[in-house]
């Protein structure tokens, strides 16, 4: 055991206030600690995809490999960026530092690093905005709050905005309504540049421009992991699902992050949609070139975004579809709502979706042509289209997780909610600062939900496990449902560090459970094969 | 070092002035200064919006704070907070400008425990934050007394309201007091709470230097060194009908006031201020959220390379046909 | 007075004070927020630290222990495992406590310091560190099979998918619909 020397109490408290907090944010260095960034990206990605400055590089080691000319580079990007994008440019004049946001990012909740803080977040690149962009900058320096872009500043910016998961609660309380998340994209975007992305956003994004989705599915890879769910579904219900792939004159096209063709409890999600569809008798199809809804593209570049996003439109067009169905999924959502149509719209060529099953119109989504799946199922049910069952679930005590995206880059808020009351028996919120707009961030959102950076991923997940912990304590809650493949995964872990005891679902999984499909048989299990409430002595 | 620096600029502020007029520079400070501030002011402004303007707004990025406009009646949109009409988001901004909306969210204060009640800070910022900005208004707006022959009946009222307290000879205003204990609670933030302290820069402080400074020089003039009101009154309507002139007997302290006055105007665009500008062009409050229904458009949307369905089926063509799946070539 | 008695007097103080010496473990601007923003949700690990605090000084005084002080230690341990902390400044908040009640003593109590009793107190606060230790490895242990974890999930799925693919073809799902 190491030596542990206990100074005298009244030393120690007193040394609380001689500490150098007078000291200024950026004269303390920025050390790169281990658990909490990402491995650099592979320089065979970045070239599929035709990035720059692709190199293997890792950011633990001192040396970064960077171009020659890495501050023109940057700075001539942040000049161009600041020229396209009035979001950048007003957010880099007009904050007035009021601390206001100070203390709502999960990372600084969760860490208490100070540069966690999304003003300080800000100003890290704001810094370097003054010090190249304005007149008060170049001529007063450090007076100003401006500093000159150093490699140890570009290492500062690359590591801290490879801690913001662009979960927008900041935003949420700024009086101006600056959103650190836009900053932290614009910041990605010119580390992009450098070819500083990180491995686990760059292996899916190659993925998925090559093979359609993040995980490198290929196509009989797809057809064959749905073909293993179709079998467990078999065993559960006694029904036999036969989905079709790239089929041309179906109806409609579904598109879903590819997490929830692969890993648990995604893929119980994923039969939920199965069992959904096939009990409506819905004409739709999959797709094995759009097989990917997430866009781990929107994490380097907004080209990059466009570039994946660009294939569900195409697919759409070429399969002759009249309008497309989303699942569930957080960031694919925010990039479906406030991107895609501007980017590869107007879709002209697809029909404002009409549900075949209750006739409604979703005038919501004319122009994208595009619609939510809880949207779709709400609407199902308040129309009375689906036999449920809660009580199927009655061994759930839920509660409910808003990604950030579908919260506060949408508004989804009630659709899901409806649902979930309707499909399960015990249904109990969490505490009302962190639901709905001001939800919590799972804490591994954009990319940041790889394994070498578990403890960061932890500590930015406290404070949202804290609230299901809550409702743990208080409700006994053992369910915990969202709606975003990335959560299914993330809050997984998460519980299981924070609140073990608390399982995760989406909404969907719960939906199929409670669903009575026609000429099933008496189910005796749940989706994932476990004894359905009263049959535990089967 | 961040903290005494922009007081020891404001105080400067206040000895170029005081020293200038006891130099006989009347004409500088009173007539030169406050021109050329004011073309500052009013240019700077403008070009500040104008170059953010320039910049143009790719993509409907509003925050949504609340349940959207759903497909279903059924489910209640929260129409301000997340706005799909042009109303909406009127009423989201003015909530915004008037009474600070977003820093409000901030006050929730509930489930405390331990032995005190604590209450959050942030509700005092709102607080504080919305007390400063309305007295200033509202003390700008009493100055039109001086700029315009016949007192509108407006002002008048808003005078008479400002003093209703009826205290003291003149009057006591209660906006001065307000605008100077607010000024004074924003510094004080900065100084006492860590968190804040540590995010702050010198242009943080300067402005609130300035602005206590202004509202100082102006209570000191008005309630206790008795400023020869006419004078001021003939030096600014020369201004005015630009027809400048220079009236005898005008203290000193009254020219520091309208040097500071000056200075902050100067200041204004050149600096974070601006928010005043800004923040109406905010693209995340100012933005419906309605990108679903009517297409966006991004002036500088470009084509882009593409992994076409073609090439993805020459790649796994085989594969796709010994799973069975169609092709478009065979 | 016993120790005991003493202890659950001064409670307050001591966990406040206690609290402090833990706080100091983080940037000064932080402390400030970790102690001052009281919400349970705005500020959950300054809450749950000092709750959990609390708890194990309720504890330690309690003739009959209820055997929840190693949740009450989990609850603390659990996050500082994932700040950046050496296990070392992790822990070291058990041992300020020896200091604390010591200092507390000394300043309360004119006579001699109740030597005896403050050894076996203090044999306790060992005991309690030891527990601690334990804690501290299995949360990192968590954390390193929670990373395994997330990696077998995937290559199960890949490998069974790579398994199945050969033998599968024939039964595969008409793709014409
Ligand atoms: C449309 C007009 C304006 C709006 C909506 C607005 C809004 C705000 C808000 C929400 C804050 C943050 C809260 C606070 O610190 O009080 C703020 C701060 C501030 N505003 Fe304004 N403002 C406006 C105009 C002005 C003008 C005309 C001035 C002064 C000349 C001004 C000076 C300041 C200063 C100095 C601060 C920083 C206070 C601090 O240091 O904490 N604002 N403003
Ligand atoms: S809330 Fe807005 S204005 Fe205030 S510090 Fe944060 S980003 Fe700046
Ligand atoms: S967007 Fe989210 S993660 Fe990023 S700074 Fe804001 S609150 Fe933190």
């Amino acid at each position: 055991m190491a030596k542990v020397t206990t100074p005298k109490p009244a030393e120690l408290v007193t040394s609380i206030d001689l500490k150098p907090s007078a000291q200024q944010w950026m004269d303390i260095p920025t050390e790169i600690k281990p658990g909490t960034f990402c491995w650099g990206a592979k320089a065979k990605n970045l070239n599929i995809v035709e990035f720059p400055n692709a190199r293997d590089w890792n950011p633990s080691e001192e040396d970064w490999k960077l171009p020659e000319n890495w501050q023109e580079i940057f700075l001539t990007g942040m000049k161009n960026l600041l020229d396209k994008y009035r979001s950048f440019k007003v957010f880099m004049d007009i904050c007035v530092r009021c601390g206001a946001c100070a203390d709502k990012c999960h990372f600084f909740i969760g860490s208490g690093d100070p540069k966690n803080m999304p003003v300080l977040r800000a100003e890290l690149l704001r810094s370097v905005y003054r010090r190249y962009f304005t007149t008060s900058g170049k001529m007063l320096g450090k007076t100003a709050g401006a500093r000159d872009l150093t490699i140890d500043v570009l290492k500062e910016l690359w590591y801290y905005f490879y801690q913001c998961t662009e979960c927008r609660r900041c935003s949420l309380f700024c009086p101006y309504g600056i959103d650190t998340a836009e900053i932290t994209i614009m910041g990605r975007e010119l580390m992009n540049q450098l070819g500083l992305n990180t491995d686990w956003i760059s292996g899916p994004v190659a993925n998925c421009y090559m093979k359609g989705n993040h995980l490198g599915l290929e196509p009989h890879a797809i057809m064959n992991s749905i073909e293993g769910m179709i079998d467990d579904i078999e065993t559960i219900t006694g029904i036999r699902i036969n989905p079709s792939f790239n089929r041309k004159g179906a109806e409609i096209l579904f598109v879903t992050p590819s997490g929830d063709l692969f890993a648990d409890p995604g893929t119980f999600t994923c039969m939920g949609y199965l069992m959904l569809f096939h009990e409506l008798g819905l004409d739709y199809t999959w797709s094995t070139y759009a097989s990917e809804g997430g866009n781990f593209g929107f994490f380097t570049s907004n080209e990059m975004a466009k570039r994946l996003n660009s294939k569900i439109y195409a697919e759409a067009k070429r399969l002759g579809v009249k309008y497309i169905i989303g699942g569930e999924c957080g960031h694919m959502w925010r990039v479906l709502t406030q991107y895609m149509d501007t980017w590869n719209g107007p879709a002209d060529f697809l029909e404002v979706p009409v549900s075949p099953i209750t006739g409604t119109r979703f005038d919501t989504s004319r122009s994208t042509k595009m619609i939510h799946i809880t949207e779709f199922t709400a609407d199902l049910i308040k129309n009375g289209k689906l036999k449920l069952d809660p009580s199927r679930n009655d061994d759930l005590i839920v509660t409910y997780h808003d990604s950030c995206n579908t919260s506060r880059g949408m508004g989804l808020l009630d659709e899901p909610r409806y649902i979930i009351r309707n499909v399960c028996n015990h249904f109990h919120e969490m505490p009302e600062n962190t639901i709905r707009e001001q939800t919590f961030c799972c804490g591994s959102g954009t990319g940041l939900n790889a394994s070498e950076n578990m403890e960061l991923r932890m500590r930015g997940g406290f404070p949202r496990a804290n609230a299901v912990k809550f409702v743990k304590d208080r409700h006994g809650v053992n369910m915990l449902a969202n709606i975003c493949a990335i959560d299914r995964a993330t809050l997984s872990a998460s519980m299981d560090y924070w609140v073990p005891g608390v399982r995760v679902t989406g909404v969907h999984e719960m939906v199929a459970n409670a669903l009575i499909m026609k000429g099933e048989k008496e189910r005796e299990t749940n989706l994932r094969g476990e004894p359905l409430p009263g049959k535990e002595g089967n | 070092m961040k903290i005494l620096l922009p007081l020891f600029a404001v105080v400067a502020l206040v000895v170029i002035a005081f020293v200038g007029v006891q130099a006989n520079l009347q004409a500088f400070f009173g007539i030169v200064i406050p021109y050329a501030a004011v073309a500052i002011f009013i240019i700077g402004f403008i070009v500040r919006v104008f170059r953010w303007g320039s910049s143009p707004v790719p993509f409907r990025i509003p925050t949504t704070a609340g349940q959207m406009k759903s497909f279903a009646p059924w489910i209640k949109q929260n129409k301000i907070d997340n706005p799909s009409s042009r109303l909406g988001v009127f009423a989201r901004m003015a909530l915004e400008v008037l009474v600070f909306r977003s820093l409000f969210r901030n006050t929730k204060t509930e489930l405390h425990d331990g032995p005190k009640l604590v209450y959050g800070s942030e509700k005092f910022l709102w607080l504080a934050g919305l007390a400063f900005h309305w007295s200033f208004l509202i003390i700008f707006v009493r100055h039109f007394r001086f700029f315009m022959q016949d007192v509108p009946t407006v002002i008048q009222i808003m005078e008479s309201l400002d003093s209703f307290l009826q205290i003291g000879a003149p009057l006591l205003y209660l906006t001065d007091v307000v605008l100077v204990g607010a000024v004074t609670f924003l510094f004080l933030r900065r100084v006492v709470m860590p968190q804040i302290k540590f995010i702050s820069l010198p242009a943080d402080y300067f402005p609130l230097f300035l602005i206590l400074g202004i509202a100082l020089s102006g209570i000191l003039m008005r309630y206790f060194t008795k400023v020869h009101i006419v004078g001021v009154k003939e030096l600014v309507m020369g201004l005015l009908s630009f027809s400048p002139v220079i009236p005898a007997g005008i203290g000193s302290v009254f020219y520091i006031h309208l040097f500071l006055v000056s200075a902050l105007l100067i200041y204004f665009p050149l600096s974070k201020l601006m928010h005043m500008g800004g923040v109406f062009l905010s693209p995340t409050r100012n933005m419906a959220n309605n990108s679903r229904e009517v297409r966006h458009i991004n002036p500088w949307n470009y084509p882009v390379h593409v992994h076409t369905y073609q090439e993805y089926e020459d790649e796994f063509r085989e594969k796709m046909k010994k799973a069975g799946l169609p092709v478009e070539k065979e | 007075m016993s120790i005991e008695q003493f202890l659950s007097e001064q409670k307050d103080t001591i966990l406040t004070k206690w609290f402090d010496l833990v706080l100091d473990t983080y940037p000064p601007d932080t402390a400030v927020f970790l102690k001052k923003q009281d919400n349970p949700f705005a500020n959950p690990v300054g809450h749950t630290i000092r709750e959990g605090m609390g708890h194990v000084l309720d504890e330690l005084v309690r003739e009959t222990p209820s055997g929840q002080i190693g949740v009450f230690l989990d609850n603390i341990i659990r996050i500082r495992a994932v700040q950046d902390l050496t296990p070392e400044r992790a822990l070291s908040f058990i041992f300020s406590l020896k200091e604390v009640v010591r200092e507390a003593l000394r300043t309360a109590s004119h006579q001699p310091l109740p030597y005896d009793e403050l050894l076996a107190f203090e044999s306790r606060v060992d005991r309690l560190a030891l527990l601690s230790f334990d804690i501290f490895v299995q949360c990192r242990e968590k954390l390193y099979d929670i990373k395994a974890n997330e990696l077998r999930k995937m290559t199960f799925r890949l490998l069974q998918r790579v398994n199945d693919m050969d033998e599968d073809q024939e039964k595969k799902p008409d793709p014409a619909g």
